[in-house]
């Protein structure tokens, strides 16, 4: 008996900041999972629910829309799975359809499109204790009779109305769905759809007697064109300040775990290779990656609660403008801005942006924002190369080439962002346009379970793709074993020493050594590697500890020239195995994620041989 | 006395009703997607409008009161819209 052990589904269906994910959330606690669709980046957010009998129910979160009518990826996944068209996932049985209760227009046009689809339907009215705060006073029941669907009302933050919306649905499950009727509205059904969702309005639903003014308020100041925008950087100083300082002894303590980890293993396990592989290959490769992971949970902790508040579209609104100029969308600004910290949050938090080429675009620049993990990099090569004085009387010299370094980095992104505009999508403007929704007080249960959900993916990638990397590098810079008597460091002799040594012509041009093109591939890993690698193939223990005897070593050996084509070489290199793995998934395209590497790598290159020519001509060679 | 104007030539403080969505020149494709677009964000017509605030560079983009919503878009997607100004609304 099938019907029997199949579980009744049913799908979450309407606008964006109508708390649908927050409604989800209450419904399944932790037992959710997210995934992609099969073959497809859509992530596929499923959980369970127990329902009134006890057996449970699956439930569906689909992003938000306006509309059934797909534009982009996502709501074409969306739609196929509303119209249970979609290969390999079973139709839901009930389309519930949430809304916002203050703010019912633009759904009830949604409601009326998702009755073509013939399935049996719920209408939630979430956020109903707003409603009433605001006296908004609605006729269910004359809703519930015109819609042709029974209507409940939910405060998922709440969890107020959660038994009586299953009910509903299990209700509802027991009628068969029609024949599907749907086809994408034209301009004039579309017309007509809101005719009658006006009079909808107008026959079941009084306005507020106390509306809601507070974002009227907060907005004369939040979008004011000066003030909005110095407020804006405000927010984002705090939030910079948070992730470079706040983060820190989080840092500090996974470093410390990771090498008391270390040392346990190297103390406990005798096999050379084995502890090699455990604290070299496994320890110190994840433990480089996992250290991040405090300044990525800070990151999406601001991205989530600034979301939650309806800040985000603001932020969007104000820096529109300024990102429109180099071809970018208003909503590229938070993703790029995160890649400051690390490119991965940035380029997971470019599905906010809708259109496919915006978002390409906006991942293909992430990495030239300056991540946190090339500090360590430009702090020792600037130590060695750059003299500590002062310039103009007042500015640190050392300080002015760190700021060249990032304003580098921003000013070739937007360069490459109008170039990608001017020739490979030319013409084509994606139009800006968005609902600026009602501010909230963000719910911190769902900042927290989103925030959990995040750390999650980030984990699992970790382990999924950073770690079988970290061994082939490991591998590559062990084997194989220098020969008897050998007087260099043992990665001389290994695989990587012998790359290096292959590679040198081909880096000969920018002045890099052979030792250097050793030290980029362990580096490959994560750019910061780079730095413990240069202390073992210049044989200064604890690199990392010691940058001023490194930065004295390397003073000596490299050429000014050499210095600085190498920092030219770092604004752009592609440097960082777990970037490109995130890439890969994000734009699910192994054409697009050799495009990305190809062009950093040219564009590395050809930085670092004009740096290095235009340096020797100088008299810095 | 009441005018018509395009919303994109609207300043901060103007109130109108939406007359017109859409250029009517339906031979391009994005100009009739750009249409249901505006439609399903609520701007059709005879949708009450007031224009609330304007960016900073070029009074670009505009956010806009759409009956009980707040909407944000560029003065280049308001060109196709068409609005009534100066009557009761």
């Amino acid at each position: 008996m099938d019907a029997m052990v199949k579980s009744l589904r049913f799908a979450l269906v309407g606008n964006p900041n109508s708390g649908k994910t927050a409604l989800f959330n209450a419904l399944t606690g932790s037992h959710q999972k997210v995934a992609n669709y099969a073959g497809v980046t859509v992530e596929r957010k499923e959980g369970r629910v127990q329902g009134t009998d006890g057996k449970s129910l699956i439930v569906t979160d689909l992003p938000g829309t306006y509309s059934l009518r797909a534009r982009s990826l996502d709501e074409e996944v969306s739609r196929d799975v509303v119209l249970g068209t979609r290969k390999g996932e079973a139709a839901p049985d009930v389309l519930v359809c949430v809304a916002d209760a203050t703010n019912l227009r633009l759904v009830l046009r949604l409601a009326l499109e998702l009755k073509q689809v013939g399935r049996p339907m719920v209408m939630a009215l979430n956020m109903y204790d707003i409603a009433q705060r605001q006296g908004l006073q609605i006729d269910l029941e004359g809703l519930s009779r015109d819609l042709g669907m029974p209507v409940v009302t939910t405060v998922a933050t709440r969890k107020r109305g959660l038994p009586e919306l299953i009910a509903a649905v299990e209700e509802q499950a027991k009628h068969a769905a029609h024949q599907s009727e749907w086809h994408a509205p034209s301009a004039a059904e579309v017309r007509t759809a809101h005719r009658e969702a006006e009079r909808l309005m107008k026959a079941h639903v009084q306005p507020p007697a106390r509306p809601d003014t507070l974002t009227g308020k907060l907005d004369a100041v939040l979008l004011h064109p000066v003030a909005g925008l110095a407020i804006l950087f405000g927010v984002l100083f705090v939030m910079f300040q948070a992730v470079f300082t706040w983060a820190t002894p989080a840092m500090d303590g996974i470093e410390a775990g990771f090498a008391l980890l270390g040392q346990w293993l190297g103390a406990t396990v005798t096999n050379d290779l084995l502890r090699s592989l455990l604290v070299d290959g496994l320890i110190g490769g994840v433990g480089s990656v996992l250290v991040f992971l405090p300044q990525i949970l800070l990151i999406f902790l601001f991205i989530i609660a600034l979301e939650d508040l309806g800040y985000m579209a603001r932020a969007a609104f104000l820096m529109d403008k300024i990102m429109g100029g180099a071809g970018l969308h208003g909503r590229a600004f938070i993703p790029l801005l995160s890649s400051f910290a690390c490119a991965i949050p940035g380029i997971m938090a470019t599905r906010v942006i809708n259109a496919k080429r915006d978002r390409f675009t906006t991942i293909l620049i992430a990495p030239l924002m300056t991540c946190s993990a090339r500090i360590p990099v430009y702090t020792l090569i600037i130590a060695a190369f750059i003299p500590n004085t002062t310039v103009w009387g007042w500015v640190s010299l050392q300080g002015l080439v760190m700021f060249g370094l990032y304003a580098g980095g921003i000013v070739s992104a937007l360069l490459v962002s109008l170039v990608i505009r001017r020739v490979l999508w030319r013409g084509m403007v994606e139009p800006f346009m968005m609902e600026l929704p009602a501010y909230k007080m963000p719910d911190i249960k769902s900042v927290l379970m989103n925030l959990w959900l995040r750390a999650k993916i980030f984990l699992k990638r970790a382990g999924k793709i950073i770690l079988p990397l970290m061994i082939i590098v490991w591998a590559l810079s062990t084997f194989p074993y220098p020969p008897e008597g050998a007087t260099g460091p043992a990665i001389d002799y290994s695989f990587a020493g012998m790359m290096g040594k292959f590679l040198e012509p081909i880096f000969a041009p920018i002045g890099f050594s052979w030792q250097m093109v050793v030290a980029l591939i362990p580096g490959m890993a994560a750019r910061e590697v780079a730095v413990a690698v240069l202390g073992t193939v210049y044989s200064v223990a604890g690199a990392e500890e010691n940058i001023g005897t490194l930065a004295t070593v390397l003073a000596n050996d490299w050429s000014l020239a050499t210095g600085l084509s190498f920092l030219a070489w770092y604004i752009f290199a592609p440097q960082c195995l777990p970037t490109i793995g995130v890439v890969q998934r994000e734009m699910g395209s192994k054409k697009w994620t050799a495009i990305f590497v190809i062009y950093l790598f040219a564009l590395a290159y050809l930085a670092a041989f004009i740096t290095y020519h235009i340096a020797v001509a100088l008299g810095a060679g | 006395m009441s005018k018509i104007i395009r919303l994109s030539e609207a300043r901060r403080g103007d109130r109108g009703v939406i007359v017109q969505v859409g250029t009517h020149c339906h031979h391009e494709e994005h100009e009739v997607e750009l249409e249901r677009r505006l439609l399903e964000l609520g701007l059709v017509e005879g949708a009450k409008v007031e224009l609330l605030h304007e960016g900073l560079f070029g009074r670009d983009p505009i956010a806009l009161k759409v009956d009980d919503m707040r909407v944000a878009l560029r003065r280049r997607e308001a060109a196709s819209l068409n609005i009534e100004i100066g009557g009761e609304a």
